[in-house]
């Protein structure tokens, strides 16, 4: 129920944004939403199960395409987003009953080739999806206050679904039988856990919702390339945002969108050649000081005054 | 017959990648880490063998062995300062600081060399070596013996020298080896230091046949994983079977399919093993 409330009450605030009427801030904003929607979705598989994918890009990217190729075909706007959800979990289905028997490091490696397989083949199919010179989208007939507000809406409520969908699985069986996976996947195999099932619908929902950003992604930004959607660091940042807010838990991907946001942005600003190294300093700065993530610092010291209560007592 | 020359450029191809693979084999099995480093630690061999050749003279095969010295220093240091700290911590957490470690290292050699392709043009070439139909550039074969030999020092090392067998009981039994004296943590940076000295000799010789540049880093990932997967982990014969089993698939995939769909067939054929054979071909437990 809390969790509830929390979801409503950032949701209910963020979308009073486009009163202030700052464009810039509308962007952002946006970028917050896609951002908590990719981190939530890792989240399923990375977070609750361990599983550590590296196939958030391919996703992302397959709907990108998917939409952007439905809609130079003439499909509304809206059936072509929900198409490049679907695609990518017919992707997954297909993939993950491939490579979700690996563990470790070979699950890792497998579901980052199947990103690099994905962009090459986008590459060698010109005829379809324009290849290496990118595909442009319709341009939509709006004022440009219109587009920030239509597209920072649309990406909110995908947050906002993604967001309740973490609510319901982290309460449900499904996010129950993920935990155990995590925990000791033979054991739960034992114990009569359909581990293999559990897995495919996990990284089906870490599918979905990344599919859809990268649909609205696409219609966004008017045009995509390969090298752009399929980025290796597409599949990376949501990891480091989980990392940083907490793996496992629900709001841990907000906190760590937040976050990551709010660097990049200053870091692009300030030292624009050294972006990537800023952000390998972020990373090995987390994962040898803070591995559990910002909300352990809190949950930490929540303990330790229950405990001390718990002693006078 | 034209497919003793493909063969011949896949064999030719095989070696470099064995020894581009090799140490990363070797991080993987011993420490059970993926390190994301391995490409640009390659680059940055390369760029000490470009540099040494443009302002010293120097021949890329004689700096083979500087920009191994200088990158197994790197190594021992990455590892006995930074891995070592968490190193017993689950699978992810290894892979994503050598990812961060990478995204650093990989930007200031963008910033120091920038992203421009540099080669190394040899000013006396070796002569190339005709045997019938079959065409062999001089240069490049030296470089893939050269590669070979390394490969099987690094073999007899492990097997022959103290600190190679101390390598290979870390590999088993990390505990059982820290019982019977090893010392662990500093196996381990030694370890690492190897595979990112293997990585700067084969980023050396690579220097002849490749065009260099930091961007490039990926691509020799790439590959070692592949090799990996394909040879079976850690094991110095499993790299060079993997090695040369890519460099002829490759070799014969352009060859019928065009070089544009090189990348998608090598990545294909890792998808495929993995999931009929994770092990790899020669892939056993233990590290010989």
């Amino acid at each position: 129920m809390k969790n509830w409330l929390i979801l409503l009450a950032g949701t209910g605030v963020l979308a009073l944004l486009p009163l202030l009427g700052d464009n810039y801030l509308m962007r952002l904003a946006t970028m917050v939403a896609m951002y908590v929607i990719l981190a939530q979705s890792w989240n399923f598989i990375g977070g609750l199960a361990g599983y550590p994918s590296f196939a958030t890009a391919g996703f992302f990217g397959l709907g990108a395409y998917t939409s952007a190729v439905l809609q130079g075909m003439g499909v509304p706007l809206f059936a072509s987003w929900g198409a490049g959800g679907l695609a990518a979990v017919i992707f997954s289905a297909l993939v993950g009953g491939a490579i979700l028997h690996l563990r470790g490091h070979y699950f890792a490696i497998a579901s980052l080739v199947t990103v690099e397989v994905l962009r090459e083949i986008v590459n060698t199919t010109p005829d379809i999806t324009g290849g290496g010179m990118g595909l442009n989208l319709p341009i939509m007939r709006m004022t440009v206050a219109e587009h920030a507000t239509f597209f920072f809406y649309s990406m909110l409520a995908v947050a906002f679904a993604c967001m309740a969908c973490a609510i319901v699985v982290h309460k449900s069986k499904l996010g129950f039988a993920l935990r155990c996976i995590q925990q000791n996947e033979d054991a739960a195999n034992i114990l009569g856990v359909n581990a293999y099932l559990y897995k495919t619908i996990g990284f089906g929902f870490s599918a979905v919702f990344a599919g859809i950003a990268g649909a609205i992604y696409a219609s966004w930004v008017h045009y995509i390339e390969p090298p752009d959607v399929f980025d290796v660091l597409i599949s990376v940042k949501p990891l480091v945002m989980v990392l940083l807010g907490g793996l496992g838990t629900i709001f841990g991907p907000v906190i760590g969108a937040f976050i990551l946001l709010t660097f990049e942005e200053f870091v692009w600003r300030t030292f624009l050649t050294v972006h990537a190294a800023a952000l390998g300093v972020i990373i090995v700065a987390l994962v040898l000081f803070l591995p559990n993530g910002v909300l352990s610092l809190t949950r930490e010291k929540l303990g330790l005054r229950r405990r001390a209560a718990g002693e006078k007592r | 017959m034209i497919y003793f020359q493909v063969l011949a450029n896949g064999l030719i191809l095989g070696g470099l990648y064995a020894c581009i693979a090799v140490g990363f084999s070797l991080v993987w099995g011993v420490l059970n880490v993926i390190n994301i480093l391995h490409g640009t630690f390659v680059v940055l061999g390369a760029y000490v063998a470009w540099f040494a050749y443009a302002y010293f003279g120097i021949h890329p095969f004689v700096s083979v062995v500087i920009a191994g010295a200088i990158l197994y220093v790197i190594g021992h240091a990455i590892q006995a300062g930074l891995i070592n700290r968490v190193i017993a911590a689950p699978v992810l957490i290894t892979l994503t600081l050598t990812f961060g470690l990478d995204l650093m290292l990989n930007n200031a050699m963008l910033v120091a060399f920038t992203a421009d392709y540099r080669q190394v043009n040899l000013a006396n070439p070796l002569p190339a070596i005709i045997i019938g139909p079959v065409f062999l550039p001089g240069d490049r074969v030296a470089a893939m013996v050269l590669a070979f030999l390394l490969t099987g020092l690094l073999w007899r090392t492990l097997r022959d020298s103290k600190i190679g067998r101390a390598i290979v009981a870390v590999r088993m039994d990390r505990e059982a080896a820290a019982l019977m004296g090893v010392p662990v943590a500093r196996i381990n940076a030694i370890t690492f230091g190897i595979g990112a000295l293997m990585a700067g000799a084969a980023g050396a010789l690579l220097s002849i046949v490749y065009p260099i540049s930091p961007i490039n880093a990926p691509i020799f990932l790439g590959k070692a994983f592949i090799v990996c997967v394909i040879g079976g982990l850690g094991s110095v014969p499993g790299a060079m079977v993997g090695g040369i089993a890519l460099g002829v698939v490759e070799a014969f995939g352009a060859f019928w399919f065009g070089p544009e769909h090189a990348l998608t067939i090598s990545f294909g054929l890792l998808l495929l093993l993995l999931f009929v054979r994770p092990g790899g071909i020669l892939g056993k437990k233990g590290y010989e």
